[in-house]
C-alpha cells in the first residue's frame, strides 16, 4: 500500500468536510462568499447601482491596487512589511513623465519599463537595509519612504502636470471594451499578465518556493541551505519594479502627473493583501487571494461611492471591512483540526 | 573503516559560558557514534558548528582527512552532511511532502520547480522508511511524533555522507524507532557515518557501535559501546547515579473528593467512552501507542479540544469544556507534548515564561506586575527544577533543549493547580534531571495535587505512578494498580 493513501470512507459528507475541500489553501472561497454576500446587500439597499458601468468602475479602481498589490505580497510571505511602495510608485511615474517632457521625448513602451527600472533602484535602498544591515524590514521602508518622497520633491519636482506625452496620453484613453458607460483600460491586459507571472513564480519557482519557506521559518530556511539574505535582495528588487510599474499605470490611467498621489493608498493595499490570507507573520498568501482582496476594498469603495455615503466615512468602512476579513482568516485556520482519525468508524464498533 | 568526520578542537562561547572548550570527536563510516551528556553539556552545540548553523571560536573539520576549516551551512550540506535538528527545523506552513523535498530541491538548484518532483521525491523516502504520513497535510497540522518523522525523512532526502541525529525519537514510541534502526542499519551497509544523540539509554545501546560522552563541554571518556554498561554511562555523564526505584508518594490518609472525575467522555473520531479518576495526591500514569488518543484525551480535559459528550470534574466541580481558559480557571495546569511551541515563548526571559501562567499569584491589586514577587517565584523555580542559567532574564531560546522542558514545567509548577497534566514529562530530559523531576512530582502529589501523566516511558511509569491506565484505538483498555504495576507487566499490555 502506498504511505500516503488514506481510505477513502463511504458515508455521507458533513458540511465541514465539503467546506475542507473547496475552501482554498488560503481561504479563498471564504473570501468570494463575502463578496457575494455585499453584492447581495447592494442587490437590496440600492438595486439600480447593480450595473455593468458599475463593474467597469470597480475594475477601474482596482487595477492600480492589484498591481501595488503584487510586489508588497511577496514581501508580506516572506515575513516582511512595507510601507514604501507608494512612495517608489509616485516617484518613478512622475520623475518619467518629467524626463520625457525634459528632453521632449514620447514614447509607449520604454516608459513603463523606465519606471520599472527606476523602482527597481529605489527598491535596492530597502534591499541593502533589509538583507544587508539587517534591519526590521517595516522599519526599513518608514526610512526608505520618507527618503524617497523627500528626494521627490526636492529634486524631480512637486508641481501637478495636467498633460501627458501625447502617445502616452493615447494609452490612458484607448479602452479594450466598455463596460455599460464605463471603458475598461488597456492597461488591465499588462497588469493582469503580471499576476499570473507572479502567481507562476510563487507557485512553480524555486525562488517563489523559498519565499514561502523564509516566511514560514527564516531559520530553518537558512539551515537548509537557502541564501536568506539574497532571497530577499531579490524580493524588495522585484518589488520596487513592480511598484514602479504601478505607478505609471496610475498616472497613465488618471492621465495627469501629480506627485502627491498614491502616497496615503498604502493601507488600502497593505488591506487587500491581508485580507487575501496573506497573514502578518509570513509565509501564506496567494495571488488568486490577494485579487480577491482587491475586489473586495475596491467593491467597497465604489459601493459607498454609489450609496453616497461622504469620503470621510471611507476609511472608517475599509477598517471595519480588513477586520471582518482578517477576522475570517484566523477563524479559518484555527478551525484546521487535525485530521488524523483514531476511533475505527462508529459501524466497525456498533 | 576510514575516517568520515573529525571535528579538533572545537571552542565556543557564549557571552561568559563556555559551551565546548577543546572538543574532538571523530566518526567513521559506517558506524553510529552516540554522543551523550547531560542537558546544557554542549551537544547540540558542537552539531550545529560541525554543520554551519553556529560559528567556533576556534577548531576546525576534516571530511575524509580533508581539512575544511569551519565550514558554512552550504558548504557542508555540499560536503554531504545532514542535520536532523533537536527543534525539527521544518516549514510549518509548506506541506508534509515540500518539506521533505526542501533540501534536495535547494541541492538540486533549479529554477523552476514541480510540485510532482516534491512529492515523487517524498513518496520515495516515506517508503522506504515505511512510515505512514499525509504528503498533503500542512506541517502545522500534524502531530509532533509526525513532524519528528517528516524531520528524519528530509535529512534522508539526499545522499548523505555524514547524518546528525539530535534526539530524533523524543516523541517517537518503538514502533517508528524501530524502523529509524532499520534504516540506520541500511545507512550504515551503505558506509554513512551517523552521530546520534539520545537520552534514552536503551535506545543508545541499541543503535551505538561507539560512545563519546560530553560533560559540561568537554570529553569525559570516549570508547567502544562495549565498554559501557547502561549504568556506568550514566555515570560517566552525570558523575554520580540517580536512583530509578519504584517509588511512590505518600497518599492521603482519608478518602477525599477525586482531584479529576472524568465521566464518559468522547469526541467525534477521537475517542469515546472515556471514563477514570484520579484522586487528590495520587499520581497516575495514562499509556498507549503512539496515536491510540492518549495525548487528545489529555487536550480535551485541558480544554484544548472540545468534547462531544460527558463530563469533567476538577475537585467536585463540573468544569466547562472546551476552553484552555476554563482549564485553568478549574484548576488544571496541562504540560503539553508539542513544548517547543505550545509551551514556550522562545524569544522571551525564562523569568516571564515561568510566571506566564500563573500571574495573578505576582501581580498586585490593580493588575500590575509586582517585579519582585515575579523574580521570587521564577528564582524558587530555577532552584527546584535545576533550570542551567547564569541569568533568568536571558531568553528560554539561549538554554538547551532539555532545560527548555523545565522551564516549561516551571510555569505550571508554579500556579499550584488542583490536577497537574504531563504530556511526556521527561521527554528529552537527561538521567539526572529525569530523576529530580519525578522526585518534584512526588512531591507535588503529596500536597494534594492529583497528578495525570501521560508517558511511553515504562521505567518512569513504574518509578512514580500508583495506577497505570491503559488506551487504545481511542478507548480505555483496563488499568494496572499498585503491586501489579511493574515494567513486565506494562510492556506485556502494550504489545498486546
Ligand atoms: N544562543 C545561545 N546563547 C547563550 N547560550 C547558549 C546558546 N545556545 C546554547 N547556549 C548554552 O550552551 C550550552 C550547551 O547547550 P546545548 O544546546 O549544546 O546543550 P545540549 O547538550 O544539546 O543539551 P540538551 O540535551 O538539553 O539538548 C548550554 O549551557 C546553553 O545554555
Ligand atoms: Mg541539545
Amino acid at each position: 500500500m502506498k504511505a500516503y493513501v488514506r481510505r477513502a470512507r463511504g458515508r455521507r459528507m458533513r458540511v465541514h468536510e465539503l467546506w475542507d475541500r473547496y475552501k482554498g489553501e488560503n481561504h479563498e472561497t471564504a473570501l468570494l462568499l463575502l463578496i457575494l454576500a455585499l453584492l447581495g446587500v447592494m442587490a437590496i439597499v440600492e438595486p439600480s447601482a447593480l450595473t455593468m458601468t458599475f463593474v467597469g468602475d470597480i475594475i477601474r479602481s482596482g487595477i492600480v491596487t492589484l498591481a501595488l498589490a503584487l510586489g508588497l505580497l511577496l514581501v508580506i510571505i516572506s515575513g516582511g512589511m512595507d510601507v514604501s511602495f507608494p512612495a517608489i510608485a509616485i516617484f518613478s511615474g512622475y520623475a518619467t513623465i518629467t524626463v520625457m517632457n525634459f528632453f521632449g521625448v514620447d514614447g509607449v513602451l520604454w516608459p513603463f519599463l523606465l519606471a520599472s527600472i527606476m523602482g527597481l533602484a529605489l527598491g535596492s535602498l530597502n534591499a541593502l537595509f533589509v538583507a544587508r544591515y539587517r534591519m526590521e524590514t517595516l522599519i526599513a521602508s518608514l526610512g526608505t519612504q520618507v527618503i524617497i518622497r523627500g528626494v521627490l520633491l526636492a529634486f524631480i519636482g512637486s508641481v501637478y502636470i495636467s498633460t501627458l506625452p501625447a502617445q502616452l496620453d493615447t494609452i490612458g484613453a484607448s479602452s479594450i471594451m466598455r463596460l455599460g458607460n464605463s471603458p475598461v483600460n488597456i492597461l488591465v491586459l499588462p497588469v493582469i499578465a503580471l499576476a499570473f507571472l507572479v502567481s507562476w513564480m510563487l507557485r512553480k519557482t524555486m525562488f517563489g518556493r523559498s519565499i514561502y519557506a523564509i516566511g514560514g521559518d527564516r531559520e530553518s530556511a537558512r539551515r537548509v541551505g537557502i541564501r536568506v539574505p539574497s532571497v530577499q535582495v531579490r524580493i524588495y528588487l522585484i518589488a520596487g519594479a513592480l511598484a514602479g510599474f504601478a505607478g505609471m499605470v496610475h498616472v497613465v490611467l488618471s492621465r495627469h502627473a501629480s506627485p502627491f498621489e498614491l502616497v496615503g493608498t498604502e493601507l488600502n493595499v497593505i488591506a487587500a493583501v491581508v485580507i487575501g490570507g496573506a497573514l502578518d507573520s509570513g509565509g501564506r498568501g496567494s495571488v488568486k487571494g490577494t485579487v480577491y482582496g482587491v475586489l473586495l476594498i475596491s467593491l467597497v469603495q465604489n459601493s459607498l461611492v454609489r450609496l453616497g455615503v461622504s469620503s470621510y466615512w471611507h476609511v472608517l468602512v475599509v477598517g471595519v471591512v480588513v477586520l471582518v476579513g482578517v477576522a475570517i482568516q484566523a477563524q479559518a485556520s484555527s478551525r484546521e483540526a487535525r485530521t488524523t482519525r483514531i476511533l475505527e468508524s462508529m459501524e466497525a464498533s456498533a | 573503516m576510514p575516517l568520515a568526520l573529525q571535528a579538533k578542537g572545537v571552542t565556543k562561547t557564549y557571552g561568559g559560558v563556555k559551551a565546548l572548550t577543546e572538543v574532538d570527536i571523530d566518526v567513521r563510516a559506517g558506524e553510529v557514534l552516540c554522543l551523550a551528556g547531560a542537558n546544557g553539556s554542549g551537544k547540540s552545540t558542537l552539531i550545529k558548528i560541525i554543520s554551519g548553523v553556529e560559528t567556533a571560536d576556534a577548531g576546525h573539520i576534516e571530511m575524509d582527512g580533508v581539512d575544511v576549516g569551519r565550514p558554512s551551512v552550504t558548504d557542508s550540506i555540499d560536503l554531504g552532511i545532514q542535520v536532523i535538528y533537536q527543534d525539527m527545523s521544518l516549514f510549518p506552513n509548506l506541506t508534509v511532502a515540500e518539506n521533505i523535498a526542501m533540501s534536495a530541491r535547494v541541492k538540486a538548484g533549479r529554477k523552476v520547480v514541480r510540485v510532482q518532483d516534491a512529492r515523487a521525491t517524498a513518496e520515495r523516502v516515506v517508503e522506504r522508511l515505511d512510515l505512514q504520513l499525509s504528503l498533503d497535510e500542512k506541517v502545522e497540522n500534524i502531530s509532533v511524533a509526525d513532524r519528528q518523522l517528516v524531520a528524519i525523512c528530509r535529512a534522508l532526502a539526499l545522499d548523505v555522507k555524514v547524518l546528525f541525529m539530535d534526539e530524533p525519537t523524543t516523541a517517537l514510541t518503538w514502533r517508528e524507532i524501530d524502523s529509524l534502526s532499520r534504516v540506520v542499519e541500511q545507512l550504515k551497509a551503505d558506509g554513512v557515518a551517523i552521530v546520534f544523540v539520545s537520552h534514552k539509554t536503551e535506545e543508545v545501546f541499541m543503535m551505538s557501535d561507539r560512545i563519546t560522552v560530553l560533560r559540561n563541554g568537554v570529553v569525559a571518556k570516549s570508547g567502544a559501546a562495549s565498554e559501557f554498561t547502561p549504568d556506568s554511562l550514566i555515570e560517566s555523564l552525570l558523575g554520580y547515579l540517580p536512583s530509578e526505584e519504584r517509588q511512590l508518594s505518600a497518599l492521603p490518609a482519608d478518602a477525599t473528593t477525586p482531584a479529576l472525575e472524568v465521566h464518559d467522555i468522547g469526541r467525534h473520531e477521537l475517542f469515546e467512552g472515556v471514563s477514570f479518576e484520579v484522586g487528590a495526591g495520587e499520581i497516575v500514569g495514562l499509556t498507549g501507542l503512539l496515536g491510540s488518543g492518549r495525548s487528545e484525551i489529555a487536550e480535551a480535559i485541558f480544554g484544548i479540544l472540545p468534547i462531544d459528550t460527558g463530563e469533567i470534574r476538577v475537585a467536585g466541580q463540573a468544569k466547562p469544556i472546551g476552553s484552555v481558559q476554563a482549564g485553568i480557571e478549574a484548576g488544571i495546569g496541562y504540560v503539553p507534548e508539542d513544548r517547543l511551541t505550545q509551551g514556550v515563548i522562545l524569544e522571551q526571559s525564562i523569568e516571564s515564561n515561568l510566571v506566564a501562567a500563573s500571574l495573578d499569584k505576582v501581580s498586585r491589586r490593580a493588575g500590575f506586575l509586582d517585579s519582585a514577587r515575579m523574580a521570587h517565584a521564577s528564582q524558587h523555580a530555577v532552584e527546584t527544577l535545576g533550570i542551567k542559567t547564569d541569568n533568568p532574564a536571558n531568553p528560554v531560546s539561549s538554554l538547551s533543549g532539555g532545560n527548555q522542558q523545565r522551564v516549561v514545567l516551571g510555569k505550571w509548577m508554579e500556579t499550584e493547580p488542583s490536577v497537574l497534566i504531563l504530556n511526556g514529562p521527561t521527554v528529552g530530559v537527561d538521567a539526572g534531571s529525569k530523576a529530580v523531576i519525578l522526585d518534584i512530582l512526588r512531591r507535588t502529589a503529596e500536597q494534594g495535587t492529583g497528578i495525570l501523566m501521560i508517558s511511553d516511558d515504562v521505567p518512569e511509569l513504574v518509578s512514580v505512578c500508583h495506577r497505570v491506565l491503559f488506551v487504545r484505538r481511542g478507548r480505555m483498555d483496563g488499568e494496572l494498580e499498585m503491586d501489579a504495576v511493574s515494567p513486565e507487566r506494562i510492556r506485556e499490555r502494550l504489545d498486546r
